[in-house]
């Protein structure tokens, strides 16, 4: 499992340029950013190199943010690469509330799902032959 | 406590006397009240009664009692008050005219603004040079002061008033009473006082302020009952616990007389566990008399209302009709036994309703229920009434937000919308969508059933409702904008 950091944002002018400053003030890159958006607010996703910095620097700047558990899952970037991965999970009864990918510039696209059945998750993927990411992959703390 | 053997004796009227007995406030003043108050003092069974001949009255004995006060009422204001000769004079009622207790409702109102206008003796039916022995002002914070006048009367039956509060919540002469109130024009600190004097307890007068002094004698003194206001209650056990005490265990106190502020059951039950004791609610109000016009008994099933010295009516605050038992309107008041500041039904501005049925502690004066709110507050929304004071019951009944909320209100299309805004508290998991939507459908689902009313609820930003130490602003109505 790897730590994503989950803000909760009201939609009004400015505040994403805003969030997006507090964090590159700190210093603290991201891999991706995500929004999920209603009328009223978004929720805004990030991957990157320090979570748990990130998530202090957010709080103490007034936001709500908090870390939310998600996998990572190497994916080869072909056709078909992700139907099978999730076609293993159905089987398996593994639901998802939502994903998010984004490729590297290695030849490979990186899924990030957010899976209600944590425990049962990474005996799913290693058996469906996908490789899991560990935080040592993606950022170090 | 020593009882006092001596016959009974009116109070004196003149406090030089006090120099009689000794050099505390507990003067000679107190000790003639006392005997006559440990006379009047009676234990029914389980039940405590300062004056049980009238708290337990019948229903046509009150009546008959009531229209008598209020024939001497009427008459008081007409001869001695000029604004009340013109008032009565302009609905063409006579004193004479006050025939039966229902020719109430032919008296006019009496508003806050009468009061103000008649700053300050306008509305005293005695000379302040006269018979007057104190004045008591509301703060001006929004205009002039209220000022009212008490002759030794009044104070005796305001303390009486207040002294059957302190039987409601268990106390008698033998107990010791902490008055943390404010002492001053407020009336709160010196209600309380006179309720002490007239039961014949043994009063510590501390005012308000210096809490750890508060705790330490509180403990120290075997201090039975405190009357406060109730957000003070709170911070005297929070700091007695800081302090290392368990005040339900070490301390002695058994009772609590609170008011002078809106109290809510979850805070009520908060100050009982952390003291140890029984919470009643109080209500008064300075332009009326202060605190005692109305108090609970140890059932905390609605506030037993002084029908001796007020009638109580309860009007729709829009048609000013009377609205039948057990509805909510907005409290009138007008006082029955007053001499330097009577009022002829006073509206309050305060909301609550008669509470229908007898009470098992025995008393058959009628019970008011709490205060829900005020006329000032009340809110119409698509032509439902609603209070702030409803919000804030259905959003404290939900854990997952804070109690920081923020009514607004706008127009769409000739239609009134109303938004409530509430934050969640840190620990609520925000990262599916689903979970913000599924709580803002149950909120939205308890304050149409609770409301009448479709409300869109709003989960906005930590901190982003403002904080206010004094009165937060809950409501923002751009409707007419």
């Amino acid at each position: 499992m790897i730590d994503q950091v989950t803000v909760f944002l009201e939609n009004s002018k400015g505040r994403l340029a805003a969030l997006t400053r507090v964090l590159g003030d700190a210093e603290i890159s991201m891999h991706t950013l995500t929004i999920a958006e209603t009328t009223d607010y978004g929720v805004v996703r990030i991957i990157t190199d320090s979570p748990a910095r990130a998530a202090e620097t957010l709080d103490a700047a007034g936001y709500r943010a908090k870390i939310t558990p998600v996998v990572a899952i190497r994916v080869p970037d072909e056709a078909g690469g992700l139907a099978s991965l999730l076609e293993a999970f159905d089987e398996a009864g593994i639901n998802v509330e939502y994903a998010y990918c984004f490729s590297t510039n290695k030849g490979y696209a990186i899924d990030i799902l957010r899976v209600d059945d944590t425990q049962r998750v990474a005996a799913v993927v290693l058996k469906a032959g996908y490789h899991l990411l560990e935080p040592g992959d993606l950022y170090a703390y | 406590m020593v009882e006092n053997t001596g016959a009974p004796a009116p109070a004196p009227v003149v406090p030089a006397a006090a120099d009689v007995k000794g050099a505390t406030n507990a003067g000679m003043t107190d000790a003639g009240a006392r005997s006559a108050a440990s006379d009047a003092r009676v234990r029914l069974g389980e039940e405590r009664y300062f004056q049980p001949e009238i708290e337990r009255i019948s229903a046509e004995e009150l009546q008959e009692l009531q229209l008598e006060r209020l024939q001497q009422t009427v008459a008081n204001c007409y001869t001695n008050i000029p604004f009340y000769t013109e008032a009565l004079d302009a609905v063409g009622v006579k004193p004479e005219d006050i025939k039966t207790r229902a020719d109430l409702q032919r008296l006019p109102f009496t508003t806050k603004q009468d009061m103000r206008d008649a700053y300050p003796f306008g509305l005293f039916a005695i000379d302040v040079h006269d018979r007057v022995q104190r004045l008591h002002a509301s703060s001006g914070t929004t205009g002039n002061a209220t000022v009212c006048g008490y002759t030794q009367h009044d104070i005796d039956v305001w303390g009486d008033c207040f002294a059957r509060a302190i039987a409601q919540v268990g106390g008698s002469s033998e107990s010791i009473l902490q008055v943390s109130y404010g002492y001053g024009l407020f009336t709160g600190g010196l209600g309380a006082h006179e309720g002490g004097i007239r039961m014949g307890s043994t009063i510590l007068p501390m005012s308000s302020g210096n809490t750890k002094r508060q705790v330490q004698m509180m403990h120290d003194f075997g201090v039975d009952i405190l009357a406060c206001t109730p957000s003070y209650a709170l911070l005297i056990a929070d700091t007695a616990i800081e302090l290392g005490f368990n005040p339900a265990r070490d301390f002695k106190i058994s009772g609590a007389i609170l008011g002078a502020e809106p109290c809510s059951e979850s805070m009520r039950r908060e100050i009982e566990r952390k003291l140890g004791v029984t919470v009643v609610d109080i209500y008064g109000l300075s332009e009326v008399m202060g605190p005692g016009v109305s108090c609970e008994c140890r059932y905390q099933d609605g506030l037993h209302v002084a029908e001796d010295h007020f009638i109580i009516e309860v009007i729709d605050p829009e048609t000013l009709e009377p609205v039948p038992d057990g509805q909510w309107g907005e409290v009138v008041f007008t006082t029955l036994t007053k001499e330097c500041s009577p009022l002829l039904r006073y509206r309050t501005r305060d909301i609550s309703r008669i509470i229908v049925g007898s009470c098992a502690c025995g008393r058959t004066l009628r019970r008011m229920d709490r205060i829900s709110g005020r006329t000032d507050d009340m809110l119409i929304i698509r032509g439902v009434n609603v209070f702030p004071s409803q919000f804030q019951q259905v959003v404290s009944s939900f854990s997952e937000v804070t109690s920081y909320y923020q009514i607004i209100l706008s127009r769409k299309q000739q239609m009134d919308q109303v938004t409530l805004k509430v934050e969640t508290i840190p620990e609520f998991d925000f990262d599916e969508i689903k979970k913000i939507e599924d709580l803002q459908h149950r909120i939205t689902a308890e304050l149409k059933s609770n409301l009448q009313v479709s409300v869109e609820v709003k989960v906005v930003e930590p901190k982003s409702i403002e904080r206010s130490e004094g009165k937060a602003r809950r409501v923002i109505d751009l409707r007419d904008q």
